[in-house]
């Protein structure tokens, strides 16, 4: 088909694909790459954030060495561990319902034209729109309590992992159907046999960027709706004009995203991927 | 737009003559075939290939020799007129056929051992026997100790050595190649082409395939249709004589090969850009 | 549905779901909906209050400012990662962090940096899109076939000429980079607005949910979401345009 050009995004690998791959190759070249470039490519970054701070820029920047001793000490006296777990609760209910509903639909999607006819504009709409502006709309409805954020969540997370696996069953070579085809296969062993397999790297990439999408649709919401988890110590030390334990927990929240969304990643290789197992 | 047939040299002799030894196993009569942008790619195909042979589609692009290879396969439906194979008219896909794929379609998440087994395991053969059935092809196709290996550490080749075993694995009568050595580079192609004669020795099946390459159909087949193209027609049917058997190296020096290549290559220049 | 061509089916099915959208808002099924002919109402109160006027102001320009800092710095970054291996390892993990990052929750940092104004939006739109243009532009250089740079080092080109030739061979990519990062930036404008919260849409946000005018901040979201789609598609009809030129390369 002739896709028009506001879904071109639908025939071309996954939405946002170099995001996918950026997320998916984070992990594989950053273990790659020797180790001294490693500690080169970290050692530059903090080094530029030390010398901004110091040469004062702004009131509002800590140095690295400050914002690291405020990790520490949150991490410690372990308010950050509670705002965390008070944040990745939403979360957690949120990634799994986007998830679940989403793989399920967006491989529906793929496999049957009439609910692609249906639904797919629906997502390609809330794909390229900015779902943010609807956190607001979730809060004056829901009120500021579990509901909204989840809503919140899901409203960030739940299209990229639809369209994603939709474009993965719908990606999947003609070729391989037809040989399960030729084979006799059932059309039940088709989907089973060939096209869940076939598809999974590209739903897992956009389960990644569904997972990141997330993290981003509970601390707008956090922030937003009603200062709570990280939300909460990033409004309060900021009030407070505690820039170094703000920096920390910011830096936490978005280095504890990177991380999770890589473990996601090593999880795929070692439950879904023998072939590439074999390869190390 | 039919080669003249009184080029053809001595040694090919048109079909009637040979000796009908077995009825056929596959027909097709009066198939045509029109896609749905309203592009005809085969118009009126009558043919009938023996039982144990191996035949080649061939002919410039364009000329539906994929498309008729399956409809043969039942992957693709006629738009009018009927296949039978083993009698049987086709409506689909059928035990009594395998395909070879042009790109492979291997699973690349499985090993060279799972893919070969592939068509027993969706047949819903227990693992085991499966398994050691695929062992006894994977070695067939000269596999053997690659069991475990996944595609993509094989080369184009071997890759298409798996297609072929999972091919073999299910016993099938008719074994259908879509243009199976054209992803395979040509020393592999060569020695492939080799043992394809030497396993249509070995296996007692009929052999349908697809090619666009004159030497690798005159070097293979018993039976040649020469398809032209826009709509895809059946020009010429050609029944090579050339001894097989004893020596494959000797095939490319036979007079025989060397004069049908010349002549289908002088039939079908005109296609050429 | 292709039967028809792609276009009206799709026009088709968004059809019927304003359809749902009115009846589900006309029986009071859901709170989050009102009817969408209310929305439609609404409309023309919002477009001709001279609010909109300002905000659309504000919020196109930080989202021009934005994006085309992004798309300088960003071709730049990733001319830069594709040509020089020693800056590729050390920005490159960097990039892919920022990337698949939370940037809402660097906004607090931005707006602390750089105030509770335009320019904090400015940097947020700048965040969300640069990235995805310094990694596509990136991979456009590194795709670039290198027969073509030896072609040119072969016919004597200078310095200046061979950038320019991978640039350009680059194009398709960088303008692949583009595109997302539009849409991405679309994103940055809005969230940026929203936790400022008091200019721009982010303004018209805060005022229309204080005084409960659901139709209104629908109304709002709407024009936003044909906003982003209507960009989405002129950068992928730009880009269809210049892959035609780029075509030549994949044969």
């Amino acid at each position: 088909m002739a896709p028009p050009p506001a879904s071109r995004t639908l025939t071309q690998g996954p939405a946002g694909g170099a995001a996918a791959s950026a997320a998916a190759g984070a992990w594989a070249r950053w273990s790659s790459l020797p180790a001294l470039w490693r500690a080169a490519s970290l050692a530059l970054f903090f080094a530029v954030w030390e010398i901004a701070a110091r040469s004062g820029f702004s009131y509002a920047l800590p140095s690295f060495t400050a914002t690291a001793a405020a990790f520490w000490e949150m991490l410690a006296d372990g308010s950050l561990g509670t705002a965390f777990a008070k944040t990745l609760y939403p979360l957690a209910i949120g990634l799994a319902f986007s998830l679940t509903v989403g793989i399920a639909g967006g491989v529906i999607m793929g496999l049957r034209r009439d609910v692609e006819f249906l639904s797919l504009p629906i997502f390609i709409v809330m794909q390229a729109a900015p779902m943010a502006a609807l956190i607001p709309l979730v809060t004056f409805v829901y009120g500021i309590g579990l509901t909204a954020k989840v809503m919140a969540v899901v409203l960030l997370a739940m299209p990229v992992i639809t369209i994603n696996s939709y474009k993965a069953v719908r990606n999947v070579p003609p070729s391989l159907t037809a040989m399960a085809r030729s084979f006799m296969g059932t059309r039940r062993q088709q989907i089973t046999h060939v096209i869940l397999p076939a598809a999974s790297p590209m739903i897992f990439a956009g389960a990644r960027l569904g997972v990141a999408e997330g993290f981003s649709g509970i601390v707008l919401a956090e922030l937003l709706i009603t200062p709570t988890g990280v939300g909460d110590l990033i409004t309060f030390h900021r009030s407070v004009a505690n820039f170094a334990h703000m920096y920390a927990t910011i830096a936490a929240i978005v280095a504890f995203a990177v991380i999770a969304v890589s473990l996601l990643q090593r999880l795929e290789t070692a439950l879904f991927r023998p072939e590439k197992r074999s390869q190390r | 737009m039919t080669l003249a047939l009184d080029k053809v040299p001595d040694g090919a002799n048109p079909p009637a003559a040979t000796p009908a030894a077995s009825p056929p196993i596959i027909t097709v009569e009066g198939v045509s075939k029109t896609y749905d942008g309203g592009v005809t790619a085969l118009s009126g195909i009558d043919l009938a290939f023996p039982a144990g042979k191996l035949a080649a589609l061939l002919g410039p692009s364009g000329c539906g020799k994929t498309t008729l290879l399956k409809i043969v396969a039942g992957l693709l439906a006629p738009s009018a007129g009927r296949v039978t194979v083993k009698g049987r008219p086709v409506t689909g896909p059928g035990p009594e056929r395998a395909f070879v794929f042009q790109d492979f379609a291997l699973l690349p998440w499985a090993t060279v051992l799972r893919n070969a087994a592939f068509g027993l395991e969706l047949a819903g053969m227990a693992r085991r026997q499966r398994e050691e059935k695929a062992r006894h092809y994977v070695a067939e196709v000269g596999l053997a100790g690659f069991e475990d290996k996944y595609p993509h550490e094989l080369s184009g080749g071997m890759r298409q050595r798996v297609g072929l075993a999972r091919a073999l694995a299910v016993d099938a009568d008719v074994l259908l190649m879509d243009e199976p050595f054209s992803a395979v580079d040509e020393q592999n192609r060569r020695k492939f082409q080799e043992d394809l004669i030497r396993l249509r020795e070995l296996e007692n099946k009929t052999f349908l395939f697809v090619t666009h390459s004159i030497e690798e159909a005159v070097y293979l087949a018993d039976r040649i249709v020469l398809l032209s193209p826009h709509p895809g027609r059946v020009s010429q049917v050609i029944d090579p004589d050339i001894p097989r058997s004893d020596d494959v190296e000797a095939i490319r020096r036979d007079p025989v090969y060397l004069d049908i290549v010349d002549a289908i290559w002088r039939g079908l220049r005109r296609y050429a850009e | 549905m292709t039967v028809w061509g792609v276009r009206v089916p799709r026009m088709a099915s968004l059809a019927i779901w304003l359809v749902v959208w009115e009846i589900v808002g006309q029986l009071d099924l859901l709170m989050l909906f009102p009817p969408f002919s209310a929305v439609v109402m609404a409309m023309g109160d919002v477009v001709t209050s001279a609010s909109f006027a300002e905000a659309a102001r504000i919020t196109l320009g930080a989202y021009a400012a934005g994006l085309g800092l992004a798309i300088v710095a960003g071709v730049g970054l990733g001319l830069l990662m594709g040509l020089v291996p020693a800056a590729d390892r050390l920005l490159n993990m960097w990039v892919n962090i920022f990337l698949s990052a939370p940037l809402s929750a660097l906004v607090p940092v931005i707006m602390i940096l750089f105030g509770l104004g335009t320019p904090t939006v400015i940097v947020t739109v700048f965040m969300f899109a640069v990235w995805i243009i310094a990694l596509d532009t990136r991979a456009g250089v590194l795709h670039a076939p290198p027969s073509l740079m030896e072609m040119a080092r072969a016919f004597g080109a200078s310095r200046l000429q061979r950038l320019r030739i991978i640039a350009l061979a680059a194009l398709p990519e960088i303008l692949a980079g583009v595109r997302l990062g539009v849409i991405r930036g679309v994103k940055g404008v809005v969230i940026g607005q929203l936790l400022v919260s008091i200019i721009g849409v982010g303004a018209l946000f805060q005022l229309y949910s204080q005084n409960f005018l659901m139709a209104h901040f629908w109304a709002l979201i709407v024009l936003i979401f044909a906003f982003a789609l209507t960009l989405a598609d002129l950068v992928g009809r730009l880009e269809t345009r210049l892959e035609y030129y780029a075509g030549a390369r994949h044969g």
